[in-house]
C-alpha cells in the first residue's frame, strides 16, 4: 500500500480495561484508504474491543483516536477525553460497522432499514436514499428482498441486508465484527464473497475474522493480536510465513 | 321500574364507565412511560422518587387513593374546587395505573437487545430517535400481552368509582337494585362489564395480530 494514500484511521496507545481486566494493552494502528485490514487472534484476545473502542461502542480508557486526521479521542493527564458530542456526531459519519449477529431493525423492512439512517440521520431525500438502497440491494444480489422482513430471510441474507445498510451511509471505513460467525460454512461463503466484492473496488475495510484463507485471500494486512497486544503485523505471506512460534501455532490449528 | 327503564340507567351509567375507562387510558399510557424512564434514569434521586411512587400506588388500594385525591385538597389545603368529582377520579386512576404501566414499559425497555441500541449509535441516530423509531415500537409489541391484562382490569376497576358517588354503571346498578330490591340489574351491569371486555379482548387481540408481521 503506497504511503502516499491519506490515513483514514489512526490509533495511538489504547488501553482498555474491563473490572480490572486489561483487554487492551497500548494498541497503534494506521489505516490508509483502500487498504484491507485483517485482524486475527484466539478468543479473548481484545479483537472485537479494538473495533468496539475504534467504532466508539465503548470508551477507552487512554490512547487516542482519529479519523482522517479529526480528532475524536486524545489523551490528557493520563486519562481519555472525547471531542463534544456534535463533533463525535460529524467523525461518526466517517464509518460503517457490520455486527456478527447482524442487528437488523425487525420491524423495519428491507428497504426501510437501509434507507432510514440515510433519510432520518443524513437527511437525504427519501428518493435518492432508494436509488441508493435499489442499487446495493442489485450490487449484493438481493433486489427482490426489497420489502422483506429480516425475520423472512436467511443469516447470510440478513448480513448482507446489514452491509447494504452499512454502505448506505456512504462511510469511508468499513468495520466488520465477526461477519460470519453467525453463520453456517455454506452461508458464510456468500457473506465473503460481498466483502471480497467490496475489497476489488478499494473499500477501505479492518475486518475481525476466523477466517483464515478468507484474512489471506482479502487482505493487504493482517493483524494478530493476543493477551490485548498486537503480537504481529504484516502481509499475508508474512503473517502465514512467520517466524513467530505463536503466529505459526494459531495459524496451523485452522489449515489442519 | 320496567326493564327497559333499568337498562337505559345502566347504560346512560355505561357511558361514564366507558369515559373513565378511555381518559385513564389516553393519561395513565404516557404517564406510565415518563415514570418507567424515572425508574431506570442514571439520577439515583430520580430513580429512589419513581421508586417509591410505584410502590405507594401498588401498594395501597385503588379505592383508598381515589378517596384520598378526591377530599385532600379540602382536608388539607382548604382548597374547594368545583365539579371536582370527576376530575379527581380520572387523576387517581391516571396516576394509580400510569405506576403499573411504567413497569410493564420497564420490562420490555429492558428486555430489549443492547445490539439494536448498538446499530443505531452506529448508524448516527441520536438517543430520541433511537427510542422513537427503533425502541419504542418493538417494545409496544413486547408488552401487549400484560398491557391487554391491565385494560381488562381497569374496565372492572371503572367501579371503585362508586366510592365517590360517581354516576357510573355499577353506582347505577347499585342504586336500582336497593330501591327495587331485585339483583337484576347487578346481574345486567355484570353482563355490560363482560361485554366491554370482549371488546377490549377482541380489539387487543387485532392489535396483536397486525403487529405479528415481524419477530
Amino acid at each position: 500500500m503506497p504511503d502516499s494514500k491519506k490515513i483514514l484511521l489512526q490509533i495511538d496507545h489504547i488501553r482498555k480495561a474491563f473490572d480490572g481486566v486489561e483487554v487492551l494493552k497500548d494498541i497503534s494502528l494506521s489505516v490508509r484508504e483502500g487498504e484491507v485490514v485483517s485482524v486475527i487472534g484466539p478468543s479473548g484476545s481484545g479483537k472485537s474491543t479494538l473495533l468496539r473502542c475504534a467504532t466508539m461502542l465503548e470508551t477507552m480508557d487512554g490512547g487516542s483516536l482519529s479519523y482522517l486526521g479529526e480528532q475524536a479521542a486524545f489523551e490528557e493527564d493520563g486519562k481519555c477525553v472525547y471531542v463534544p458530542k456534535k463533533k463525535l456526531r460529524e467523525i461518526h459519519k466517517n464509518f460503517g460497522l457490520v455486527f456478527q449477529n447482524f442487528n437488523l431493525f425487525p420491524h423495519y423492512s428491507v428497504m426501510k432499514n437501509i434507507i432510514d439512517a440515510p433519510v432520518t440521520v443524513d437527511h437525504v431525500p427519501k428518493k435518492e436514499a432508494r436509488e441508493r438502497a435499489e442499487k446495493l440491494l442489485l450490487q449484493l444480489g438481493l433486489s427482490d428482498k426489497a420489502d422483506a422482513y429480516p425475520c423472512q430471510l436467511s443469516g447470510g441474507q440478513q448480513q448482507r441486508v446489514s452491509i447494504a445498510r452499512a454502505l448506505a451511509l456512504q462511510p469511508k471505513i468499513l468495520f466488520f465484527d465477526e461477519p460470519t460467525s453467525a453463520l453456517d460454512p455454506e452461508l458464510t461463503g456468500e457473506v465473503l464473497k460481498v466483502i471480497k466484492e467490496l475489497a476489488k473496488e478499494h473499500m477501505t475495510m479492518i475486518i475481525v475474522t476466523h477466517e483464515m484463507q478468507f484474512a489471506r485471500e482479502v487482505s493487504d494486512r493482517i493483524i494478530f493480536m493476543e493477551q490485548g497486544v498486537i503480537q504481529a503485523e504484516g502481509t499475508p505471506d508474512e503473517i502465514f510465513h512467520s517466524s513467530n512460534e505463536r503466529v505459526r501455532e494459531f495459524i496451523g490449528k485452522f489449515q489442519s | 321500574m320496567s326493564i327497559s327503564v333499568m337498562l337505559m340507567q345502566l347504560i346512560k351509567g355505561l357511558g361514564v364507565t366507558a369515559e373513565i375507562f378511555f381518559l385513564t387510558l389516553i393519561f395513565s399510557l404516557p404517564l406510565g412511560l415518563l415514570v418507567s424512564f424515572g425508574r431506570m434514569s442514571k439520577n439515583a434521586l430520580v430513580r429512589t422518587i419513581s421508586k417509591i411512587y410505584i410502590s405507594i400506588m401498588r401498594g395501597t388500594p385503588l379505592m383508598l387513593q381515589l378517596i384520598v385525591v378526591y377530599f385532600a385538597p379540602f382536608y388539607v389545603f382548604g382548597l374547594k374546587i368545583p365539579n371536582y368529582r370527576f376530575p379527581a377520579i380520572i387523576i387517581a386512576f391516571a396516576l394509580n395505573y400510569a405506576a403499573y404501566f411504567a413497569e410493564i414499559y420497564r420490562s420490555g425497555i429492558e428486555s430489549m437487545p443492547a445490539g439494536q441500541y448498538e446499530a443505531a449509535k452506529v448508524l448516527g441516530y441520536t438517543k430520541a430517535q433511537t427510542f422513537m423509531r427503533i425502541i419504542l415500537p418493538q417494545v409496544i409489541k413486547r408488552i401487549l400481552p400484560p398491557v391487554t391484562n391491565e385494560t381488562i382490569t381497569l374496565v372492572k376497576d371503572t367501579s371503585l368509582a362508586f366510592v365517590l358517588a360517581q354516576a357510573e354503571m355499577f353506582t347505577m346498578a347499585k342504586q336500582i337494585a336497593a330501591k327495587e330490591t331485585s339483583i337484576m340489574p347487578l346481574m345486567a351491569a355484570g353482563l355490560f362489564y363482560y361485554i366491554f371486555n370482549l371488546i377490549v379482548a377482541f380489539a387487543m387481540e387485532r392489535l396483536e395480530k397486525a403487529l405479528n408481521y415481524y419477530k
